[in-house]
């Protein structure tokens, strides 16, 4: 082969190369994201298959583990592969500042009065309510666990706890052990003193804590008698009593709810039927259906209202459910969680 | 005679141009990536030029003049590019908790103001008089930092600017980076004992034996990492296979703790690791003539010196090449320990994981990754000091 035939080929090579990624980016599907797990299942039934039919075209859907250095890389990368993504509520305040989502027609949602004031913002609109919360195995514990204070009491309740590794939920949940009332859990975590306080209570429970990172995790900790309690997402646990068969109780006073919201990635070529998408999933009607696979709260005041009282016992939205609850206080982890997480790793590795 | 030769050495070139892109594009532009992102710190200075110029005379007391107040403002309202901003914001907090909620106050009010010369930050949020805040704005604004890879190895600058040691409690780079050493170095070693003599007898092997062998070590690496870590879970759990069965013939009468510690670790990373032990030595052994172990013996060496003497020095090659590849991949590991290891064995790469993807702190991720790419190196070194193998007599 002459030297002219190999830069040819070489040239067509690149040409094919370059060819295909040119083509793939314009011709991807509307790409959704979401947490996985049976939620996604959910998602997928009442969502994601019902707007494809709809609008005749594909729609890939993927999961992921969160984290805004996600939502950055590909936003740095140029053209995001993703489209539609749910994030939790520091995500979502991080990414709007930053300019990583695009802005929302709220036109198109119905208003902003349709939702709960909370599930409002310019690059985001909520897609569920969640709980963190104390779960057990009502078949393995004879009494039942009331309180942070029972999660941190080995001689009443022997066994290992599980707890999501990282600062957040665990320092809230270690203050309430240590009597602080829900109500008060972030001013008192404001200050340093308070920090403290909360890494000390840590402390006690410490030998006795398995961690875990994943939603799943937990389920299976508990399924396994691994732990007696956990720390565990609401939905996951109803979700795995009614698949299959479990009898997991969640602990509703004490626990900390938040809010996902559906926000779309800045720079998204499909961006109008993202937005389409978002629109679809709240419909009050679409968005109804989800509690009957998976016990998280509706955002849309409407389709809140429309939830069958067998389903809306458990939802973290019922009245009862959040009498005691705290709502998670997104700015104070957006200011913190680098620092506290580094604390929290020296505090592990001691 | 010189067009043929330069157009020979083109067309070499050309060959080898695969390699040297693959190299760049794979190699050397990460690492150059990773060098910048650590070393770099120019989002500040680049979103606020006359903050910058303005505080550089600042010494640190108290709360700077007025000229830098009213150049912050400006900056603010001047700052139209969102990301830029937003970077800018993240490095702040990094270095200050709470910026991030004093800025996101800040900028809006800052930028709704009618009048410019008129705004006071402090009547914005009281936080204006905290020094901290302000000192954090002042670090940022030279164009290369050390701070990143002094943080990697739980160092700053104090308020003097002379480094110093971060307080105990409120950082452990160093201590994670020494366990993922530890860790590796315990795999490395129940590899090489467990993958030495198994290498060996599937060596001495022929036939269907031999190939059972290296297939039982092969098949694994054909499953996902993730279902083989998932597996050992189910294997080593309080109630899993192991313990029920010890429980069943009365050898303990508690589940013995084999999970969520550094022994579920190490056995979990062995097994999945093995096959880079076992393959290096078996095809250094299957190169060792076979007639050398009968040599040695007709000389009067029994099989034990025959071993120590023949085969385990000529198989040292293969052992050295196992244990350094086990041993480089085991210190990157992060499923394993996180989903079978207790609190004290997670590794740094979940530490680089939660900087890189969870707070977008690319310069410390990159900064700690130089650390694990220096260590990494250093023992490379040292292993190519150690590793010129052994020639075969004759060969």
């Amino acid at each position: 082969m002459t030297l002219t035939k190999k830069l040819t080929l070489v040239g067509c090579l690149t040409a094919l190369v370059t060819g295909v990624a040119v083509t793939s980016a314009q011709a991807r599907d509307l790409t959704i994201v979401s947490w996985g797990g049976n939620y996604q299942d959910a998602q997928k039934k009442i969502y994601f298959e019902p707007f494809a039919k709809k609008t005749g075209k594909p729609v890939l859907d993927e999961s992921w583990d969160g984290g805004i250095g996600v939502i950055a890389a590909k936003i740095k990368a140029g053209v995001p592969n993703w489209d539609v993504v749910q994030v939790e509520s520091e995500e979502l305040a991080l990414g709007c500042a930053d300019g990583y989502y695009e802005k929302l027609d709220w036109s198109k949602l119905g208003g902003k009065d349709a939702y709960l004031p909370a599930a409002v913002s310019d690059c985001g609109v909520g897609a569920i309510v969640w709980t963190t919360a104390l779960s057990y195995d009502a078949n393995r514990l004879k009494e039942a666990p009331q309180s942070w204070a029972d999660f941190w009491d080995t001689k009443k309740f022997p066994g290992k706890r599980g707890f999501r590794r990282g600062p957040k939920y665990a320092l809230e949940f270690s203050l309430m052990a240590d009597g602080v009332s829900p109500a008060d859990v972030y001013k008192v975590l404001n200050t340093p003193e308070g920090i403290d306080r909360a890494f000390k209570k840590l402390d006690e429970l410490k030998p006795n804590i398995v961690w875990w990172e994943s939603g799943a995790q937990p389920l299976q900790l508990l399924a396994s008698g691994e732990v007696v309690m956990t720390t565990a997402y609401n939905g996951r646990i109803s979700g795995i009593n009614k698949t299959e068969g479990k009898n997991f109780k969640v602990v509703w006073p004490g626990s900390l709810y938040a809010i996902d919201s559906w926000v779309i990635m800045k720079g998204s070529p499909n961006k109008d039927a993202a937005m389409d998408f978002i629109a679809f999933a709240n419909v009050p009607e679409n968005q109804v259906k989800l509690p009957e696979y998976i016990a998280y709260g509706l955002p849309n005041k409407a389709a809140a209202a429309a939830v069958p009282a067998n389903l809306q016992k458990d939802l973290p939205t019922a009245p009862e459910n959040l009498a005691g609850a705290v709502p998670l206080d997104a700015d104070f982890w957006v200011d913190n969680i680098e620092e506290l997480n580094k604390r929290f790793n020296a505090w592990l590795a001691k | 005679m010189k067009a043929g030769v330069l157009r020979e050495r083109s067309g070499a070139l050309l060959l080898v141009l695969p390699v040297l892109v693959f190299m760049a594009v794979f190699f050397l532009w990460p690492l150059w990536a990773m060098v910048t992102a650590a070393f770099v710190d120019d989002a500040v200075s680049k979103v606020l030029p006359r903050t910058a110029a303005s505080i550089v005379s600042w010494n640190g007391q108290g709360v700077p003049s007025e000229a830098a107040h009213k150049a912050l403002v400006q900056d603010l309202r001047a700052a139209t590019d969102e990301q830029a901003l937003g970077e800018a914001v993240r490095r702040l907090n990094s270095a200050a908790s709470g910026f991030r909620t004093l800025l996101g106050r800040t900028i809006p009010a800052v930028k709704a103001a009618s009048d410019p010369a008129q705004v006071d930050l402090l009547a914005i949020d009281p936080r204006w008089k905290d020094t901290r805040f302000w000192m954090a704005l002042k670090e940022a604004m030279p164009p290369y930092t050390d701070r990143n890879i002094l943080a990697a190895v739980d160092m700053k600058r104090d308020a003097s600017g002379s480094i110093v040691l971060e307080a105990a409690d409120a950082s452990a780079h160093r201590l994670i980076m020494l366990r993922t050493l530890l860790v590796a170095a315990m795999v490395t070693i129940a590899c090489a004992v467990i993958g030495l003599p198994y290498a060996m007898l599937a060596a001495s092997l022929t036939g269907w034996k031999r190939s059972v062998l290296l297939l039982a070590v092969v098949l694994p690496l054909w499953t996902s990492l993730l279902v083989r870590t998932a597996a050992w879970f189910i294997l080593l759990q309080n109630e899993g296979l192991i313990n029920r069965a010890l429980q069943a013939i009365g050898l303990i009468d508690s589940p013995l703790p084999l999970i969520f510690n550094r022994l579920g670790v190490v056995i979990a990373m062995t097994h999945v690791l093995l096959p880079f032990m076992v393959l290096p030595i078996y095809s250094v052994i299957l190169g060792i003539p076979r007639n050398l172990m009968s040599a040695a013996q007709s000389m009067g060496a029994g099989p034990v010196r025959a071993f120590w003497r023949v085969l385990l020095p000529l198989s040292l090659p293969g052992l050295l090449s196992g244990s350094l590849l086990v041993f480089m991949v085991a210190i990157g590991y992060y499923i394993t320990p996180a989903l079978l290891g207790g609190a004290n064995d997670q590794m740094i790469s979940s530490v680089i994981a939660f900087y890189a993807t969870g707070t977008a702190n690319w310069g410390l991720a990159g900064a700690l990754g130089l650390m694990l790419l220096g260590v990494t190196t250093v023992l490379y070194t040292i292993y190519g000091r150690f590793s010129t193998s052994p020639q075969v007599p004759g060969a």
